[in-house]
């Protein structure tokens, strides 16, 4: 087991595509690291070049202490999960799992019981006989699993492995690979797209956009302080509302009224003109059923709700509003870069299932004011972010650099 | 499928079983005639009373040095130009499938040239040269044209099959361990084995049943293979030629293709990489 320390990781293919750009992120021994981020980001190309299927182009992959660029994948003692699992399908099940033994030529009592053992943790041990061609998805997804763990390596690297998974399958699986990584203590490095995926497996979260990091955290660091707009709107489903916003004083306007939000947070928000707020969905309530003694002027509006979907134990209102053509822009470009489509300005706000606002009410919605997140428009750097439980941010403005570098993506 | 589409592909497949086979059951049929019922006129499909010969053409054929010899030289040298052409054929086919190279284009043009080349035409320039090299009237004096004839022919299909195997499976192979040469061996050449078996068979036919080189390139029973054999094969008397015994060594020279075929077919199975991704 070891730790992986990537230093100023570039990558850049033959045909000059700037995958990944100048990365830096350093997983400690027996952290369960995620790089996430939309389609394209360069994840996968990352993890290529930690287990040693891609060449680097610039910086130094560290793995245990030791340099690696140079190193063949087979002697850097990693194991990996690929995306569409990658099983040998002329050998049985059993046969597939011992395969990196037979390479490490351990005798044959040995490879017969690390098999036996990783097929009992697997819950394989009534398929070993098979064929991996007769096996289900999940089946597959375990057999390339126990390829993975039976040998002794440094560290695990999983590419996007449940995203062939249906759902239900999918969150079975997450649970046993997390469960799996406690028991075995392993660095691992998880490539995921799946934002729950990444909230809930990982000890910190990588985000990356265009091959530039933009922030390495724990996900509640992530979630509470996301360095900009861009890991505002990534982070968190449904995801974060943004609103144009006017700073006046502690005073904040938006589309729907104004509310105050802290000394401090309004101090770092000066003078700056017009602002995208950021609040997520799960930061409004409906004013009847929040305590009585939370429910000011300066904390309440009152507006049309448009749809309302109820889930029983919470409601989704979506509330449309109009926005100024600048921040509409950027909101625009925004939910491109982040796989999306909606191309209508609406609030989504979560409410509780107790709550009896319904489609075409005139609801008075109450927001939490202290979670309030103000964005700068031009960079969409976060003015409010509490830099102290933010986790690693890079320097410079990871941000406006990852469009940066779009441009020189679009141009190849 | 209708019944009656049924009953319109059994009849078809009836008539051209019986168009195929017809001389090869009177081969059969032949080769248990005698000599004399032949001589005579036996234009029955089963020997006339009398005219049947049992086993003994058979016998008489096997019993002959020469035709023995002949067999020998066919199958060593069938054997050893499919073995050679097949693997030189998997590890370019490999090298064209997996890697850029300059120049890939250009063999694989030369390749399809080679391939559609006359065979005659080469007959005359290979004669003097093998005198000259002095490999004439030897294997390898067979095996070399046999097998610049049937690579061509078997980097195509290979490289075809080698395609269609996911990268990854090698990949991952690479970071299980292996070397890029175990890679190949143990999970690139198992999962391309239809390929690598369709080309072998491919191989062995124009080897076994190539009559130009084989008897132009040769001049004694050192290594002249059966189909010039047969040719050569006129018993006492000149003007009188064996049927029946020729029939019993066509039959006798038709087997090792059989086998090899029934042997092969085996392992091509279509399909072998299915369950490698999530399809
Ligand atoms: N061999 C290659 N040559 C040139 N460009 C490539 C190559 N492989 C990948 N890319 C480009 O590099 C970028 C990053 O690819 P990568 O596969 O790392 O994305 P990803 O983040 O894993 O995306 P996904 O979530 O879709 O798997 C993509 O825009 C892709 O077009
Ligand atoms: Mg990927």
């Amino acid at each position: 087991m070891a730790g992986i320390q990537m230093k100023n990781i570039v990558k850049q293919y033959g045909d000059g595509f700037p995958a990944v750009n100048d990365v830096s992120i350093d997983v400690e021994e027996g952290e369960f690291l995620i790089l996430v981020g939309p389609s394209g980001c360069g994840k996968s190309t990352l993890l290529r070049m930690i287990v040693g299927l891609e060449d680097i182009t610039g910086g130094d992959m560290v793995i245990g202490g030791k340099k690696v660029n140079d190193l063949a994948p087979r002697e850097r003692n990693l194991s990996m999960v690929f995306q569409n699992y990658a099983l040998y399908p002329h050998l049985t099940v059993y046969e597939n799992i011992a395969f990196p033994l037979r390479l490490a030529g351990k005798p044959e009592s040995e490879i017969d019981e690390k098999v036996r053992e990783a097929s009992k943790t697997l819950e394989l041990d009534e398929h070993l006989e098979r064929k991996p061609g007769n096996l289900s998805g999940g089946q597959r997804q375990r057999v390339a699993m126990g390829r993975a763990i039976v040998r002794d390596a440094e560290a695990f690297l999983f590419d996007e492995p449940l995203s062939n998974l249906d759902a239900k399958l999918r969150g079975q699986m997450r649970t046993e690979i997390s469960r799996l990584q406690k028991r075995l203590g392993i660095t691992t490095v998880y490539v995921t797209h799946d934002q729950t995926e990444a909230m809930t497996l990982g000890d910190r979260v990588a985000v990356l956009k265009r091959g530039v990091l933009q922030q390495h955290a724990t996900p509640r660091e992530l979630y509470e302080n996301p360095a900009n707009l861009f890991v505002a709107g990534f982070i968190g489903s449904p995801p974060m509302n943004f609103l144009p916003a006017n700073v006046k004083g502690n005073q904040v306007e938006l589309p729907f009224g104004t509310v105050t939000i802290p000394e401090d947070k309004a101090a770092k928000a000066q003078g700056k003109g017009l602002l995208i707020a950021g609040i997520r969905p799960d930061h409004f309530e409906d004013a009847d059923v929040v305590d009585k003694d939370k429910v000011t002027d300066e904390a309440t509006f009152k507006a049309k709700v448009d749809v309302v979907e109820w889930l029983g134990n919470e409601a989704y209102a979506y509330i449309p509003f109009e926005a100024p053509t600048e921040v509409r822009e950027q909101l625009a470009q925004l939910e491109k870069d982040l796989d999306g489509e909606s191309l209508r300005t609406q609030l989504v706000v979560s409410l509780d299932g107790a709550s009896r606002v319904s489609e075409g009410d005139e609801a008075t919605i109450w927001v939490d004011a202290r979670k309030i997140h103000l964005f700068d428009p031009a960079t969409g750097e976060n003015l409010t972010m509490d830099a102290d439980n933010a986790g690693i941010i890079p320097g410079g403005n990871a941000m406006a650099k990852a469009e940066e570098i779009g441009e020189e993506q679009d141009a190849v | 499928m209708s019944t009656k589409n049924r009953i319109g592909v059994v009849i078809g497949a009836i008539l051209i079983l019986l168009w195929c086979l017809l001389p090869v059951a009177w081969i059969v049929s032949l080769s248990f005639k005698s000599q004399e019922a032949i001589t005579n006129g036996s234009p029955g499909f089963l020997p006339s009373s009398g005219g049947g010969a049992g086993w003994q053409n058979y016998a008489d054929v096997l019993a002959d040095e020469q035709f023995r010899r002949a067999i020998f030289n066919s199958i060593g040298i069938s054997l050893i130009a499919t073995g050679l052409s097949v693997i030189i054929a998997t590890l370019a086919a490999y090298a064209i499938a997996r890697l850029e190279f300059a120049g890939k284009r250009f063999v694989l043009t030369l390749a399809l040239v080679i391939a559609m080349f006359p065979v005659v035409s080469l007959v005359g320039p290979l004669f003097d040269m093998w005198r000259t090299f002095g490999i004439y009237d030897t294997w390898p004096g067979l095996i070399i044209p046999y097998m610049s004839f049937t690579l061509p022919l078997a980097i195509w299909t290979l490289s075809a099959f080698f395609r269609e195997i996911p990268w990854e499976m090698e990949q991952a192979a690479q970071v299980d361990g292996a070397t890029s040469w175990q890679a190949f061996r143990k999970v690139i050449v198992p999962l391309a084995a239809p390929g690598v078996f369709t080309a072998a068979i491919l191989t062995f036919f124009f080897a076994w049943n190539d009559f130009v080189f084989g008897i132009s390139l040769t001049s004694t029973e050192n290594a002249r293979p059966i189909p010039a054999a047969l040719s050569f094969f006129v018993g006492s008397d000149p003007f009188n030629r064996p049927a029946s015994l020729l029939a019993a060594g066509a039959v006798v020279s038709t087997i090792p293709i059989i086998v090899i075929v029934l042997l092969f077919q085996r392992k091509i199975v279509a399909g072998l990489t299915s369950g490698a991704v999530k399809g």
